[in-house]
């Protein structure tokens, strides 16, 4: 079956770039800056990064995970403040932690199907500008009051109140149906599929290294915008080994004794930070002079019933990923850059195992086999999620507008155009997969 | 970064009391707004033959009279004059300068606020004699002090004419115009050479650099975001560039100005491949390029130490001599850009404590003029600006004292405003200033320092 990029008259969409905000440990550095103002910056980075002032772009589409209720128009009044059109239509989205990616498949099928020529995705977050909501018994005795219309009503009304009704209801990031929090959701899934604490702490030192080593070559130049002070993200230890992850303690999973590998180290912080990418047709970067780094393939949502138990809450990418590759004709072989959102060092482990697993393989993607193994020397090459922080919505900007980056500088690999694949895992047992190609550059393209 | 003292003896009491007590008395300069006269009253033509007439008086009268100003051959009792114009380009022998000195003497009173001396002569080392060569140089004396007693934020400077130029050249009629507007406000006691015929007017002069895509570095803030306000205020599109750290300033500079955000570290060595990839890409050209980023690091000589030594180099003088180069040796160019660098004072006076700063400023200096033939060649053109006291954040944070003594330091006993260096550079990297190359050109108030 051909992909739906192939089908005629569908034309490309391309990645031009992206901008953001280094992202800053919840409680810090971002602590007074509201999802707004994070996204305006985020945004206005782009546009004196492209030269986009006054430019009435096709849509803007971003989202934000934890939102307080006036912000129901988030991005177009974020976008009201930017240095774009007025005139520049936006949307809301949210998917959780997919958000991000979900708002870039969005407005690129919009593109290659013609009804808009360019178009910024993004998403931000604040875990310390999170909405607080008032008890359920003072809401309802305040809606109440509301609606009384004499004053012994009202005094009859204030009277149900009672000394716990005050205290306020703190954001949480459990499930509703389960009560778990994520991270103890992905603990029973760690150890499902045995991943060790070694295995993860490896893979966050890696994250570590390989992003500082990107900030060193000055990778992000023309990725990051900085933003109150920050110029680089504060979650980022360049000088972590393993021996200081391995003297963390487990933070997740305790239930499980001796069986908890979870620790605040191989796990993503709560953070704060806004992701911007731009989008566009060949053509409408071609009259602007942008350039164009990557192609937007495909992208593919799976989602899993973790309620049941049946599969891990983190675990719907796995099932995604081999949809997605098996509708453009691909294998895991085919793919340069794995572009794995490290929610938790568990989770990327546990989607490899399952990859990697003939049962799983067999039983519940119903192939033949193991679905295959990713060469760790093309994942997460420019560090992820646990060393950069993970402020919900804003991380498939974060990533895309990467990988498109690492993408063009790779150009081809075998005479075809390098290939990543993002993987993004969200609440509530969602996942979203997108894959992006290098977009072909020009013969002999030189300074 | 107010200078409250020029307000406070601006006017009632503080003028009063500043005349009383012999106190310096800084006032307003009169700078560039489009649509404003290009002068403030009538200029007053005068050559150097009997009765301060010449040939070039004469054309350079014509010449005002084209551009809707008010020209006076000879002054009128009592009145303002909003310049005084002395053509002095056909001095044999010294004693030649004294009917045109006597002349514009009498109506030096009669200059407005803000007014203007212009003197037009020609370069002493081009002189076939030595007496005509004296003559030449005793003008570079004359406007020199000149400048020192002139008041009321009224200027003196003087253009000098190189051999192969004329009065009439574009660049000597574009200084011309600079140093009688308002865009030349912190520009005393200056002489500036006119080497050529090259350039032309610009179609308007409100807009002289339209149509024209201009690099400037160290654009975040302070004098390098006046840069850019100013070359896109007069047409030009703007790539700004500095360091990825600045790039929150930089980003609202760039949306100011319409511009594009370039956020690069100009110490890497293909910054000069990566900023013409950049402009060619995104704008398809590249006119001008402002090398002004800059950093200081003070130390004594005595208790420098090599990052601080190294670092300056490296940003202030070896990062713009590889661009440079990289300008010179480019194939995707079709013209050379012409370049303006920022120098210092401190580049030509020296300054204790700045021995690293001094060394890369001079280095600026003497880059210049050696680089002017190579953009000649290829059919651009060099010079730099070396701004004296500015107020920005960086002087800002001078101690009080020391701060209130370097502003008064100078003929117009104020420090001048970022704007007033982007004026200077704005003209230096125009058509009209083609015919100018190898040039230092200080925005310095007259600075007794190094003068």
């Amino acid at each position: 079956m051909p992909s739906a990029a192939q089908s005629p008259g569908v034309r490309k969409a391309v990645v031009i770039g992206g901008n953001r905000i280094p992202f800053a440990r919840s409680g810090g550095a971002y602590t007074k800056s509201s999802n707004q103002d994070m996204l305006t910056a985020a945004l206005d980075g782009l546009i004196a990064r492209f030269g986009l002032q006054g430019e009435r772009i096709g849509e803007v589409a971003a989202g934000a995970v934890l939102k307080h209720s006036r912000d129901f128009n988030l991005t177009r009044e974020a976008v009201l403040g930017s240095a774009l059109s007025a005139e520049t239509p936006s949307y809301d989205l949210q998917q959780a932690c997919a958000t991000g990616l979900e708002t870039v498949l969005g407005l690129a099928n919009k593109i290659k199907l013609g009804q808009i020529d360019s178009a910024v995705a993004g998403g931000v977050d604040s875990a310390s500008d999170a909405p607080i909501a008032v008890s359920e018994g003072l809401r309802e005795v305040l809606l109440d009051l509301n609606r009384a219309k004499t004053l012994p009503a009202r005094l009859k009304i204030l009277a149900r109140l009672r000394p716990k009704d005050i205290a306020p209801d703190a954001p949480g990031t459990g499930e509703p149906r389960t009560g778990l929090s994520m991270g103890e959701h992905q603990a029973l899934t760690t150890a499902q599929w045995k991943i060790t604490r070694e295995a993860q702490d490896e893979l966050a030192y890696a994250s570590h290294r390989n992003l500082a080593a990107a900030y060193e070559r000055g990778f992000f130049d023309d990725l990051l915008t900085p933003y109150r002070g920050l110029s680089r993200d504060s979650n980022l230890r360049a000088d972590t080994s393993l021996e200081k992850l391995a003297s963390l303690k487990p933070v997740f999973g305790k239930s499980l004794g001796a069986a908890a590998t979870m620790t605040a180290g191989n796990s993503t912080p709560l953070t704060d930070g806004a992701a911007t990418v731009l989008l566009g047709s060949e053509e409408w970067a071609d009259e602007r002079g942008l350039p164009k780094l990557a192609t937007v393939v495909d992208g593919e949502a799976a989602a899993v019933d973790f309620v049941h138990g049946k599969d891990g809450l983190l675990m719907a990418p796995a099932f995604a990923v081999p949809r997605l590759l098996a509708r453009n004709g691909l294998t895991l072989g085919d793919i340069d850059f794995f572009e794995i959102h490290e929610a938790f060092a568990g989770t990327v482990l546990s989607t490899l195992a399952a990859w990697e697993d003939e049962d799983f393989g067999r039983d519940r993607l119903g192939l033949s086999g193991a679905f295959g193994a990713v060469d760790r020397g093309k994942l997460n090459v420019n560090g992820s999620s646990l060393a950069a922080g993970h402020p919900f919505a804003a991380t498939g900007g974060r990533i895309v507008a990467s990988l498109a980056k690492m993408l063009h500088e790779r150009g081809t690999v075998d005479g075809r155009p390098a290939r990543g694949l993002v993987s993004i895992c969200a609440a509530g047992g969602q996942g979203v997969v997108a894959i992006l190609e290098a977009y072909p550059s020009a013969e002999g393209e030189q300074v | 970064m107010s200078d409250k003292y020029t307000q406070f003896v601006s006017q009632g009491f503080g003028r009063e009391l500043a005349r009383r007590l012999g106190l310096p008395r800084p006032v307003e300069l009169r700078r560039y707004e489009a649509g404003k006269p290009l002068v403030p009253g009538p200029v007053l033509v005068l050559g150097n033959g009997d009765e301060g007439r010449s040939q070039s008086a004469e054309g350079i009268a014509v010449e005002l009279l084209s551009w809707g100003l008010d020209v006076r051959r000879n002054a009128l009792p009592k009145e303002k004059l909003g310049a005084i114009v002395l053509m002095l380009d056909q001095v044999r022998r010294p004693e030649d300068l004294e009917v045109p000195m006597l002349t514009a003497a009498r109506s030096i009173r009669d200059l407005a606020p803000g007014g203007r001396v212009v003197t037009v002569s020609r370069t002493a080392d081009s002189a076939e004699d030595p007496a005509a060569a004296a003559a030449r140089q005793g003008i570079d004396g004359i406007v020199r002090s000149l400048a020192k007693e002139l008041r009321d934020g009224a200027t003196a400077n003087g253009i000098l004419l190189g051999r192969d130029a004329t009065p009439q050249s574009p660049g000597a009629l574009g200084a011309l115009r600079f140093f009688l507007s308002g865009r030349s406000a912190f520009v005393d006691g200056q002489l500036l050479t006119v080497s050529s015929e090259a350039g032309r007017a610009p179609g308007d002069p409100d807009k002289p650099l339209a149509g024209k895509v201009a690099v400037v570095t160290g654009a975040a803030r302070g004098i390098g975001a006046a840069i850019a306000r100013t070359l896109h205020r007069d047409g030009a599109v703007i790539v700004a560039v500095d360091v990825p750290a600045a790039g929150d300033h930089l980003a609202e500079v760039a949306n100011e100005v319409r511009g594009t955000a370039l956020q690069l570290d100009i110490t890497v060595p293909d910054a000069g491949e990566r900023i013409i990839h950049h402009a060619l890409e995104r704008h398809g050209r590249l006119d001008i390029l402002v090398h002004n980023a800059g950093i200081t690091r003070d130390k004594l000589l005595a208790n420098m130490d090599d990052g601080r030594w190294r670092s300056v180099i490296a940003v202030n003088i070896a990062s713009q001599l590889r661009i440079n180069d990289a300008i010179l040796g480019s194939g995707r160019l079709p013209v050379a850009p012409r370049i303006v660098s920022v120098a210092s004072t401190s580049g030509i006076a020296g300054n204790r404590g700045q021995s690293n700063y001094a060394a890369s400023k001079g280095g600026v200096i003497g880059m210049v003029r050696a680089a002017a033939p190579l953009l000649e060649a290829r059919g651009g053109a060099i010079n730099a600006v070396a701004p004296g006291f500015i107020e920005t954040e960086m002087t800002a944070r001078i101690p009080f004292l020391t701060r209130e003594v370097a502003r008064r330091l100078n003929s117009l006993q104020q420090g001048g405003t970022p704007a007033d260096v982007a004026e200077a550079i704005a003209f230096l990297a125009s058509d009209a200033a083609s015919g100018v190359s190898g040039e230092v050109l200080r925005v310095c108030g007259q600075n007794l320092v190094g003068a």
